[in-house]
């Protein structure tokens, strides 16, 4: 599992709590509504491991008016985290839609900790927060029924047996006897919390698994109502901008300020770690002020070498010994050595930016009583809060985290560094906390503000013996780690950073003489996860090196995988779900051609063909046929709406997105000149998912890695070119 | 003192003439389902309508549109605007949501002007907007059925 190697992390977190539960209990102490069960939640914490245990008020509130507030663990940047903890809640619990409320909620790590990182830590990340929810939420639903019965059935002097729960009526049915929720919330806290929890019988599910099901956020968002972290607005609040340096390491040498700070508006400019920060009443005396601001930077300490120097020095490396080895299986050196036909290629991925609509921000408050209150994108909440903690100079008690729905995050929200959360705190801090003050970074701030997908050199060989089997491969991969000198270091294992490696580390083929080595390069540029992380690049490089041995042998696309995959009956599943759905097999119109990839990255195992031509230059995709395997699917239509997304989102990146660096600093500022993908190059994307009662695993990346190579593929075959620079538009040279 | 007729109702607003209509709107008159995404009417995320016609208002200035009607997603009304709205929440067009007001603001300007739009009509009227988490296809789709539902 990705984040199993979190303990340290997690112990930091775990020795210094805070108290999220007691604010819960005293906000639904004094409401007039009540939280139901306020004591430890007895079966859940039998039931689950220790950390897991549960407390009822931690994820469910139920109001006197009926509204059930459900606090959600895993964060929401738009992927419908939170439909699908309010949909393993509603399954259990009997509401109904209407009174359905969801907020983000931590400080509460025995409750809110990742189960699928072990639990002693909160965070949302490589697409777990399904599979992390999965018991905790649905029992926590359960339990609050048990007891809303058990009043009404007190209440009512009947058998608690006869009485049914449904779209958020309790009802007896002999008595005619019904009642909403609410009157029974505050009895209900008063109830013993059940020690044995019965969750429902999939057969006898509405909810889960309801294809129909649409998201309780949609109508919100098409009227303007979802607040996001730029819409937070305090009496008073102040708007910051940054001017951070133009090259990775550079420092503020010195600054002058004076005709901003005569500027209508501006209220302080001020020098931070991480830049200068203009502060005014408003964003556009703020951005008007910043043009006034003249810096020196220290370039000292900066990296200043360029993307094409640093390509040269990866593509240098990737021809040598790795200096770590992630898998050695038989002895693929000597089984290149004898094989009768080698291949080798080179496959070059750059820089890539998240790009997220809404440009990074946080805003904070340090009320009167001496707590620091900051809203943000808080996707790993507990660290955030440490370590603005410690930049404030307060006990973590003090610090209250408003977890606010983000524009997109794709993995930017995570940030080991909490950047622009403290660039918040520094902030308020340096303007000695006099008001509310909300950093809001320009798109320019965003794309050139570090914290990249890292850029990658893959180096392959492939071994074919005379009956033309695959019998030798060799992956070197070059590139920077995204987790070394952080606090997710442990994730790196005898030298290998596995997320350097996922995908081509776990290649499923039965290849007998394999090998997959990695060469970690110390380069100053900031790098980060990006959705699908390790699999945004290791796809592309297998799923297209594999073609050319496909290509080389002159099998079938389809049926040489699924001879290699014997062993691995859910990546042979979607592969021949998604055949099956495209016809495979029957012509495609003249010019038209097929591209084949699949992948399993964070446990869900997707497929996806794209039917391809080139015309004059141009990459068009007519159609993808994707099939998942997600374990048991929660919600359908998310699934669907998921991996369409991921699609044009991965389909962006292959075709047109790059960030360069000239002398080290970037070269790309807007959405001019860094280029997701747009409407008119969307194609139209068929959702197919197996069904399956596996445990359920996420979505919201694994829909991103197949495309890129699918599209590749496809050229190929359209134009004899296999395009291994990226992207397209760049390394496709039509003829 | 500036003067801004928005969603029907006349501000007077403390801003300088070179302010950008964006800012105005969410800073200034405090509405905020207009969002801020490039400044550079390169994304469409901070899309109104200036007497019916959708402009990116990070690059409309106020100076330069005294006496005109800003319509913002609060404020949009009317057949059209109502069936695109309805039609994006029964497609469960948003992810995220953060681009999708400028989207809708777009998407109606293109079925005020043509009822019937085709692919490539839709691709020019909409590739102003971008969607990062790439939500194109349900909105091809949506434009698509809340066409045939204002026809029909």
């Amino acid at each position: 599992m990705l984040f199993d190697k979190l303990n340290a992390l997690a112990e930091r977190v775990k020795t210094e709590p805070v108290s999220r539960r007691g604010f819960l209990l005293s906000t639904a102490a004094t409401s007039a509504g009540l939280a139901i069960g306020y004591r430890p939640l007895a079966g859940l914490a039998a039931t689950e491991p220790s950390k897991q245990g549960g407390d009822l008020a931690a994820y469910i509130a139920i109001s006197e008016d009926n509204t059930v507030t459900i606090y959600s663990s895993q964060f929401d940047m738009g992927q419908g985290s939170y439909h699908g903890i309010a949909t393993l809640v509603l399954e259990e619990l009997g509401a109904d839609w209407s009174q359905v409320k969801v907020e983000g909620a931590s400080g509460n790590v025995t409750h809110y900790g990742n189960v699928m990182w072990g639990g002693g830590f909160q965070g949302s990340g490589g697409s777990t927060s399904m599979a992390s929810s999965w018991d905790r939420y649905r029992k926590a639903g359960a339990a609050a029924r048990m007891m809303l019965v058990e009043a009404a059935a007190q209440e009512w002097s009947v058998p608690a047996s006869e009485i049914t729960v449904s779209k958020g009526v309790i009802a007896h049915g002999a008595s005619g006897k019904s009642s909403g929720f609410g009157t029974f919330a505050k009895a209900a806290s008063n109830l013993t919390i059940p020690e044995t929890i019965a969750l429902k019988d999939r057969s006898e599910w509405t909810e889960i698994g309801n294809p129909a099901l649409k998201r309780f956020d949609r109508v919100g968002k098409t009227k303007g109502e979802q607040d996001f972290t730029i819409d937070v607005k305090l009496p008073g609040m102040l708007t910051a901008v940054m001017i951070h340096p133009p090259k990775f390491g550079a420092t503020v040498a010195s600054f002058d300020a004076d005709e901003a700070k005569a500027l209508k508006g501006v209220t302080d400019v001020v020098a931070i770690d991480r830049g200068i920060a203009v502060v005014a009443t408003d964003m556009w005396s703020a951005l008007k002020g910043r043009d006034l601001v003249t810096v020196e930077w220290d370039e000292s300490k900066a990296e200043t070498r360029g993307s094409e120097q640093i390509m040269a020095e990866y593509h240098a490396l990737a021809t040598k010994k790795p200096t770590a080895i992630a898998r050695t299986d038989g002895e693929p050196e000597a089984a290149l050595a004898s094989a009768a036909k080698v291949l080798e290629a080179t496959y070059e991925f750059p820089y890539l930016a998240h790009a997220a609509m809404e440009p990074l921000n946080a805003a904070v408050h340090m009320n009167a009583d001496g707590v620091l209150e900051i809203w943000g994108g808080h996707q790993m909440p507990d660290l955030y809060q440490q370590m603005a903690a410690k930049a404030a100079g307060l006990d973590p008690s003090k610090v209250r985290m408003h977890i606010m729905k983000t524009g997109g995050g794709f993995g930017r929200r995570a940030t080991p560094d909490a950047d622009v959360i403290l660039e918040a705190v520094t902030i308020g801090k340096a303007i000695g906390w006099k008001a509310p003050v909300k950093v809001q970074w320009t798109r320019e701030n965003d794309t050139r503000g570090g914290r990249y997908r890292p850029a990658y050199v893959h180096h392959l060989r492939a071994g074919i013996d005379t009956d033309g089997k695959l019998v030798a491969w060799d992956n070197h991969i070059v590139g920077q780690s995204i987790v070394a000198g952080g606090p997710f270091a442990g994730l790196i294992k005898d030298g290998v950073d596995v997320t350097s490696v996922e995908g081509s580390s776990t290649l499923p083929y039965a290849i007998p003489n394999l090998g997959v080595g990695l060469t970690t390069t110390d380069v100053g540029v900031p790098v980060l996860w990006w959705r699908s992380v390790g699999s945004t690049h290791t796809a592309y490089a297998t799923e297209m090196f594999l073609d050319e041995v496909i290509a080389e042998i002159g099998a079938d696309q389809v049926q040489f995988r699924l001879d290699l995959l014997q062993d691995h009956p859910r990546h042979a599943g979607v592969l021949k779900l998604a055949a099956e759905k495209a016809d495979w097999g029957k012509p495609l119109p003249e010019g038209h051609h097929w591209g084949v990839a699949v992948h399993e990255s964070f446990s869900s195992y997707v497929a996806e063909l794209a039917e391809v031509s080139v015309e004059d230059g141009d990459v068009i995709v007519h159609r993808v046929v994707a099939a998942v395997d997600v374990g048991t699917p929660i919600n359908p239509d998310v699934i669907r709406a998921q991996v369409e997304g991921g699609v044009g989102f991965g389909l962006g990146s292959v075709l047109q997105e790059e960030l360069t660096l000239t002398d080290g600093a970037v070269d790309q500022g807007n959405y001019d000149t860094y280029l997701p993908l747009r409407i008119d190059r969307m194609p139209n994307v068929e959702v197919h998912i197996v069904p399956s009662t596996e445990r359920p695993t996420g979505i919201g990346e694994p829909g991103v890695p197949p495309i890129g190579p699918a599209i590749g593929n496809a050229v190929f075959r359209a134009t004899g070119q296999r395009v291994r620079t990226l992207p397209f538009d760049k390394g496709f040279k039509s003829a | 003192m500036i003067t801004l007729n928005l969603n029907g109702t006349e501000h007077q607003l403390d801003a300088d003439a070179d302010t950008p209509l964006l800012w105005a709107i969410r800073d200034h008159a405090g509405l905020t389902g207009t969002k801020f995404g490039c400044g550079l009417a390169q994304c469409g995320a901070c899309t109104v309508h200036v007497d019916g016609e959708p402009v990116r208002s990070c690059q409309t200035f106020l100076g330069d549109i005294e006496g005109a009607k800003v319509t913002t997603i609060e404020g949009i009304s009317g057949k059209v605007a109502q069936t695109v709205q309805t039609v994006w929440a029964e497609l469960d067009v948003p992810q995220c949501g953060y681009c999708q007001s400028g989207q809708i603001m777009s998407a109606a300007a293109l079925l005020a002007e043509t009822p019937k739009p085709t692919d490539d009509d839709i691709d020019a009227a909409m590739s102003g907007n971008l969607c990062r988490c790439a939500t194109y296809q349900r909105i091809r789709a949506a434009i698509h059925v809340a066409a045939d539902r204002l026809e029909a």
